[in-house]
């Protein structure tokens, strides 16, 4: 029998930090992912991690005020102050596993801007932090011999009278099913980016935790709240790094102006993400831009400055649109690059269901509020992942694990994915109902929304549902049937789109990312609140939260 | 753009599995990926096609295959500049790795050899309270190395693991050179000796045969080869030159810088030494063979002309510098 006292599901950098810490604890620990660990998304991370170090003259109560601010006064400030105080310990840990972070003048290590705070802050390795904590986590991973279910895909979570006590899942290499017992369960899947299309997402990121949690009775709340960045890709819509603009890049329109000027006038190009994508957004539907985009102008940066810092997203230029960033400005548009909202939990990863916690992007805690500032999210998973690992520990000690018939949950199991192996060849592909259910979200829960949209989108997905009830998968075998996999993803996605779609809808008012042209401005009075989705009996029901409010008053938000 | 991808396939599913080409025509834009193409194929022709993937960017290392038979990442490849016979792209498992299915290969080989080298850093003395000082040059120096996203590109294409699976290989090897390089890791000074201890051992740096083929395969540019001719470098100014690589490597300049030029019958006699007697018949057999194939060097080993001005050369090359 497989059975953990805490079992993660997820090995980014939230999930391998969680079973990191868990393991310390003293805990039976594993960890599950459907793709190999280096494989996750955290490497997608360019630009660095925020933390306010005192010994650079900084506080964290500065860094706290700017994430406060910048999620438009939606961020729960007892969240916000914990992760902002605990974000220097974390950042020398990393530095002590290994990390390469660049340094100053004097070995220290180096610096960096980023948008909407007011002092550099940003630690980072050249343009791929991410990719660089990552691996280091997974070399503390592979250190920690803890028990590591790699491409493992979970299809399901087993409850007994609300309790989560185990996952299903699919060992994708021989597509056998196993029942895996757990104590605890720590979602640390990430975000949903692949359902809107484009997205600067990895196409693993498909909500899986967010949707399995959800129906096991988990909150889903902020849901509304997908960030635009401000600079993703002409065509694939790939990332461009923030750090291109923190190390003084310009945002330029067609005649060569900067129009940061109009709306951010004191912070320019480094305002909140949520301000330049809008400011982005107004400029190119005004017709102000070049075949929808505008342009990122890093020529003033110099070859050195850009071959040391940024070689990566120059190359990713180079590679996919044939553009260098040492000659030539860049082509960039705001793109779907990440959620905000997700499972619902406490300042210990902690959710509503019994046993089950969520850290990083699929968790909302609320550190971001209406809009994520840049370089706090890898931050957000290494805080959040290792809270959550330490709290699963401690909860699972004094308990024992709840007994479920194993052979029954996987006969089940198995016979559930058999039907949909057995389904007709006929009816739309996956790709076809992924492709249309994106474009919907991406043309009507963007940079702009309204009702009327965001109503189509409502009744798009009634669509999508039918058609996804009979979607065909081409591969019967068992080894590697990723064909099967993605047509339990694209469910998960259904899932995810919809809670976002009503709490859009539901919010009626501008904050943060949710930009409404039919209720333009902030209420403070009626929306000062966090939205929140759960499972119905018969569809998402909306309920509220109210946002904790510490030290800092909400007021109008100016960069 | 009309292409045709002709893709190596393998199902292992069916009764006596052998891999087999499968051809499918589609049309693209002209900025499409290779990447673009195979997800094409897979999302409206054939679901039955497995493959990894996952970021579209080269970060995440998914998608090592080869493409018109040299590794290389799908997503970082133009379709239109991998066009062979005017309009085809042939595309094919990575090397060396046995296959699972499809283009999806059986990364545990790779695992296990990066497992080897004790990938972690291992500081010998006690942690400072903030952060280590190090210099920028040297972090920068690192990841350069560490901007390795492990696709396996290089071990795919690595003509020493192919005919050796025993050998660490380019992506292990580069992997320990970014600890043995690392002023945190090892002793006070940053030297790693232990690591190198073990690196100089039989299947470790001295077994590779600097092809280059890592370093061609290699996306991100961290030069796997390099890596391996840095750690020789440090194996030897370490004092670990008593491994047959090393003493290769001696022999090799001792030779030359004697003669002029290289002497073939006594290169193997001083790489094992001439006091090794099991060493020395070990290369009998080769002896004999090369003895009736005429292959057999010269016993007699005369200097070349204006020798003099080699060994000056020599000489000058193993004094330190002047500055």
């Amino acid at each position: 029998m497989l059975e953990h006292d805490v079992l993660i599901i997820g090995a980014g950098l939230a999930g391998m930090r969680a079973a990191i810490a868990a393991q310390a604890n003293g805990a039976n620990t594993a960890i599950i992912s459907k793709v190999h660990p280096v494989r996750s998304h955290s490497n997608a991370a360019q630009g660095g991690i925020n933390a306010a170090l005192t010994d650079r003259g900084d506080d964290w109560e500065d860094h706290a005020y700017d994430t406060v601010k910048g999620s438009d006064f939606l961020g729960d400030q007892d969240a916000i102050e914990v992760m902002c105080k605990s974000a220097g310990r974390s950042l020398i840990d990393m530095e002590h596993m290994g990390v390469t972070f660049n340094r100053d003048d004097e070995g220290k290590l180096g610096t960096r801007a980023f948008g909407g705070q007011r002092k550099a802050r940003t630690f980072y390795v050249g343009d791929f932090t991410g990719q660089a904590l990552l691996h280091v986590m997974f070399e503390q991973l592979i250190k920690s011999g803890i028990r590591s279910y790699e491409e493992w895909f979970v299809t399901g979570l087993i409850q007994e009278d609300g309790q989560v006590c185990g996952v299903t899942a699919l060992e994708i290499r021989t597509g056998q099913i196993y029942a895996i017992r757990a104590k605890t369960v720590i979602f640390a899947t990430g975000g949903l980016g692949r359902t809107f299309e484009p997205s600067t997402n990895a196409l693993i990121v498909t909500g899986d935790g967010m949707a399995l949690a959800y129906n096991a009775g988990a909150r889903l709340m902020d849901m509304e709240m997908v960030q635009y960045h401000p600079t993703t890709l002409q065509g694939s819509g790939v990332l461009i790094s923030e750090a291109a603009r923190g190390e003084g890049a310009y945002l330029l329109d067609k005649n060569g102006d900067r129009f940061m000027e109009k709306y951010a006038p004191n912070m320019m190009e480094l305002a909140s993400r949520d301000v330049v994508s809008r400011a982005e957004q107004t400029e190119i539907n005004a017709g102000n831009g070049v075949d929808g985009c505008m342009f990122l102008d890093c020529r003033h940066l110099g070859e050195s400055l850009i071959m040391e810092k940024l070689s990566q997203i120059r190359e990713i230029g180079i590679d996919l649109i044939g553009v260098d960033m040492i000659t030539d400005p860049v082509p960039i548009r705001p793109g779907m690059h990440y959620i905000m909202g997700g499972i619902k939990t406490d300042i210990d990863g902690l959710t509503n269901v019994p046993g089950v916690y969520a850290a990083g992007e699929c968790a909302c805690v609320s550190v971001h509020g209406g809009n994520r500032l840049g370089a706090n999210s890898l931050l957000d998973t290494i805080v959040f992942g290792e809270r959550s690992g330490n709290h699963a520990a401690l909860a699972s000690r004094d308990v024992d694990y709840v007994e479920f018939d194993v052979d029954e949950v996987v006969k089940k199991e198995e016979e559930r994915l058999q039907g949909i192996l057995d389904r007709p060849q006929n009816g739309d592909r996956v790709g076809a109902i992924r492709l249309d259910m994106g474009q919907s979200l991406n043309n009507n829960l963007a940079v702009y929304r309204n009702q009327a949209g965001m109503e189509e989108t409502l009744r798009d997905m009634t669509g999508f549902r039918e058609r996804y009830a009979s979607v065909p998968v081409d591969n019967k075998g068992s080894v590697f049937n990723t064909d099967l996999i993605f047509s339990l993803e694209l469910g998960f996605m259904l899932d995810c789109a919809g809670a976002v779609t009503v709490s859009a809808l539901d919010r009626k008012d501008s904050r943060g990312a949710q930009a409404r042209t039919d209720f333009p401005d902030r209420d403070d009075e009626n929306w000062m609140k966090h939205v929140v989705v759960t499972k119905g009996e018969v569809g998402p029901e909306i309920s509220y939260l109210p946002v904790s409010i510490t030290k800092w008053t909400p007021e109008e938000r100016k960069y | 753009m009309d292409v045709t991808v002709r893709i190596r396939r393998y199902d292992p599913e069916v009764e006596n599995p052998e891999s087999y080409w499968q051809e499918y025509p589609v049309t693209m834009d002209d900025s499409a990926t290779v990447l673009d193409a195979l997800i094409k194929i897979r999302e409206e022709q054939d679901g039955t096609l497995s493959l990894r993937c996952s970021c579209r960017s080269s970060i995440c290392g998914s998608c090592a295959m080869r493409i018109n038979g040299h590794a290389g990442l799908a997503c970082k490849t133009q379709a239109s500049s991998a066009l062979t016979d005017g309009n085809t792209i042939v595309i094919e498992p990575a090397g060396v790795m046995p296959v699972v299915k499809d283009l999806v290969v059986d990364f545990s080989l790779f695992w296990d050899k990066i497992r080897e080298v004790v990938p972690y850093l291992q500081p010998q003395g006690d942690e400072p309270e903030a952060e280590y000082i190090a210099s920028n040059e040297s972090m920068l120096h690192l990841s350069s190395v560490t901007a390795c996203i492990m696709c396996g590109s290089c071990v795919s294409d690595c003509t020493v693991m192919e005919v050796d699976p025993t050998f660490l290989g380019p992506a292990a090897l580069a992997k320990a050179y970014r600890f043995t390089a690392d002023p945190r890791d090892g002793d006070e000074k940053g030297v790693s000796q232990e690591r190198l201890e073990q690196l100089v051992e039989p299947t470790g740096m001295w077994d590779c045969t600097r092809c280059g083929e890592c370093v061609s395969a290699c996306p991100k540019g961290v030069d796997p080869m390099g890596r391996i001719m840095a750690l020789r470098d440090q194996a030897m100014e370490s004092g670990l030159n008593n491994s047959n690589g090393a003493r290769h490597a001696e022999a090799f300049v001792d030779i030359v810088g004697h003669s002029g030029s290289l002497n073939e019958a006594l290169l193997p006699v001083k790489t094992v030494g001439i006091t090794n007697i099991p060493g020395l018949m070990s290369f009998l057999p080769v002896g004999l063979r090369a003895l009736t194939h005429g292959k057999m060097p010269p016993l007699i080993h005369p200097n070349i002309e204006n020798v003099q001005n080699v060994r000056k050369l020599v000489k000058k090359l193993e004094d330190p510098p002047l500055d």
